[in-house]
């Protein structure tokens, strides 16, 4: 009701004498508020215009594997952050051991853990799978370039945040890959040597290498993801979806009458 | 003089010249005498002055704290790593060596110390290398390799790089010979004598001549050098007169 825009109104006459059943007092309770704030923010307008889209004829499942994307993100983002409330970015044991205490000792811990671990694989794979889907269909040419473009940068972002995350737990594998991982920047022509000492905060593995893992995995990367998804998907709404390369063309003037009808 | 201004401010004079610095003649609405920016546009540039100086007050120092590692100097010192009699030319020693203080087994390396063999150990000699101490890392890409005795090779774990007895490459993808460590055993009467200290450690090339510490994965071979530049502060050798000594056992000695 609130999203069609009809704030305000009052209850029917004819329905004025016979008490309201509680169902209908707490429904108008709650649009009441809603509508409270949709008359100052205005939000209801750019809600529709985002979900309420044409979309073309023929699109199929393949066509969700952005928005699967955008859940893994925001699975991620919820349990980093209630395990960020566990976690202790401590070279000389701390890290470890909170990870340890988080599988072993906090309830759903090892739920909560392992869905961010996952959820990090999952994340990777739907990507490809939908940057594939993109490629295939043709879906990244004019007038959709730069939501192409901004998508590759937020798959950087994803492989940084794969590369970030997977020192946190401090084990003897995730120390080894990440001394692999940042020797394979070095090996950048010029600028390679620089990135590994930016990486790790010196030459050498040192005291605040991981609080500096840390701290890009959980703040610098994710702000920045969070933003680029806003933006990716402002250019969607904005450019609308493409049809799938098998639907034959329709000549413009069949298409306008159809809508107009 | 005020009803001259709000007289100009009014009106809009004719444009005389429109190539003029002066916002007067080129016509501008409430142009003054003399005046070469026009009001607005001096207040959009000051907003955005303003607004550019705030930012840069906090993204410039947090771009230095980022980055600031990348100039900062590694602090190096020597190590007592044994006696003279400890090493013997055809077997390695395994002694466990502190890079960075503080973080526990994470700032640990292992180095292989062996003495100086003159039949095989044909590069220059001189005080700093009367014990070869090759570090572990394996130039690939930085694993930790194993000195595997029936074969006399070192053995990377992680893609099969493989080094003789000299830390050359006999195998595998390493990019250079393995790194090796300072190494120096004061003569008698000078401080330390019977220690052997173990000092930074530096890179060679396939003729195993010294280049400042490097990362693996940089060849030094050719336009390697080069490609793959030095860090911007390198440490220097720790001074020799000041070598660390051994705490005194209680009831041994003075």
């Amino acid at each position: 009701m609130a999203l069609t825009g009809s704030r305000g109104s009052a209850p029917p006459p004819s329905r004025e004498a016979e008490p309201m059943t509680k169902t209908e007092l707490a429904t108008e309770a709650s649009l009441t508020v809603v509508d409270w704030i949709d008359e100052r923010a205005q939000l209801s307008q750019g809600l529709r215009w985002m979900m309420f889209r044409k979309v073309p004829k023929g699109i199929n499942w393949a066509y969700t594997l952005g928005s699967a994307t955008m859940i893994a993100f925001l699975n991620q983002a919820v349990t980093g952050v209630f395990l960020a409330m566990y976690y202790r970015p401590s070279v000389t044991g701390g890290a470890y051991a909170s990870i340890r205490y988080i599988n072993d000792d906090v309830p759903l811990g090892q739920f909560v853990h392992g869905m961010h671990k996952w959820g990090a694989s999952v994340m990777i794979v739907l990507i490809f799978l939908h940057m594939g889907r993109v490629f295939f269909f043709g879906a990244y040419k004019y007038p959709r370039e730069l939501t192409w473009i901004i998508g590759v940068v937020l798959l950087i972002l994803t492989l940084v945040m794969g590369f970030t995350g997977y020192l946190l737990p401090f084990d003897q594998r995730s120390y080894w890959a990440t001394i692999v991982g940042v020797n394979i920047n070095n090996t950048a022509p010029f600028i390679g040597p620089y990135l590994g000492d930016f990486l790790r905060a010196g030459p050498e593995f040192g005291a605040t290498t991981l609080s500096r893992f840390y701290a890009i995995h959980m703040m610098l990367v994710p702000g920045l993801m969070a933003a680029l998804i806003g933006l990716h998907l402002y250019l969607v709404a904005k450019l609308g979806i493409s049809a799938p390369p098998w639907l034959k063309a329709q000549e413009p003037e069949v298409a306008i009458e159809k809508v107009e009808v | 003089m005020t009803s001259q201004v709000s007289k100009k401010l009014q009106m809009a004079p004719e444009p005389t010249d429109k190539s003029s610095k002066y916002t007067l003649d080129r016509g501008m609405p409430g142009a003054f005498e003399g005046e070469t920016v026009t009001r607005r546009r001096f207040m959009t540039g000051v907003v955005h002055g303003a607004g550019g100086m705030a930012a840069a007050a906090f993204g410039l120092p947090a771009l230095g704290f980022a980055i600031g590692p990348i100039f900062q100097r590694q602090p190096w010192s020597w190590q007592i790593i044994g006696h003279p009699d400890d090493f013997v030319e055809t077997v390695f020693s395994t002694k466990v060596i502190t890079m960075v203080e503080g973080i526990g087994d994470a700032g640990k390396t292992i180095a292989y110390v062996r003495k100086r063999d003159p039949a095989i150990d044909t590069e220059p000699h001189d005080k700093y290398n009367n014990y070869i101490a090759l570090w572990n890392r394996c130039m690939h890409l930085g694993c930790p390799v194993r000195y595997v005795e029936a074969a006399e090779r070192f053995i990377c774990p992680c893609h099969g790089g493989i080094y003789n007895f000299r830390g050359e490459v006999a195998g595998g993808p390493p990019v250079r010979p393995l790194d090796r460590f300072y190494t120096y055993a004061p003569p008698p009467g000078e401080r330390g004598h019977g220690y052997v200290y173990i000092g930074p450690p530096y890179a060679v090339n396939s003729e195993l001549k010294r280049f400042s510490p490097r990362d693996p994965a940089e060849p030094l071979d050719g336009i390697g050098q080069y490609v793959y530049p030095p860090r911007f502060d390198t440490p220097t050798l720790p001074s020799l007169k000041d070598l660390p000594l051994p705490p005194a056992v209680p009831g041994v000695g003075s």
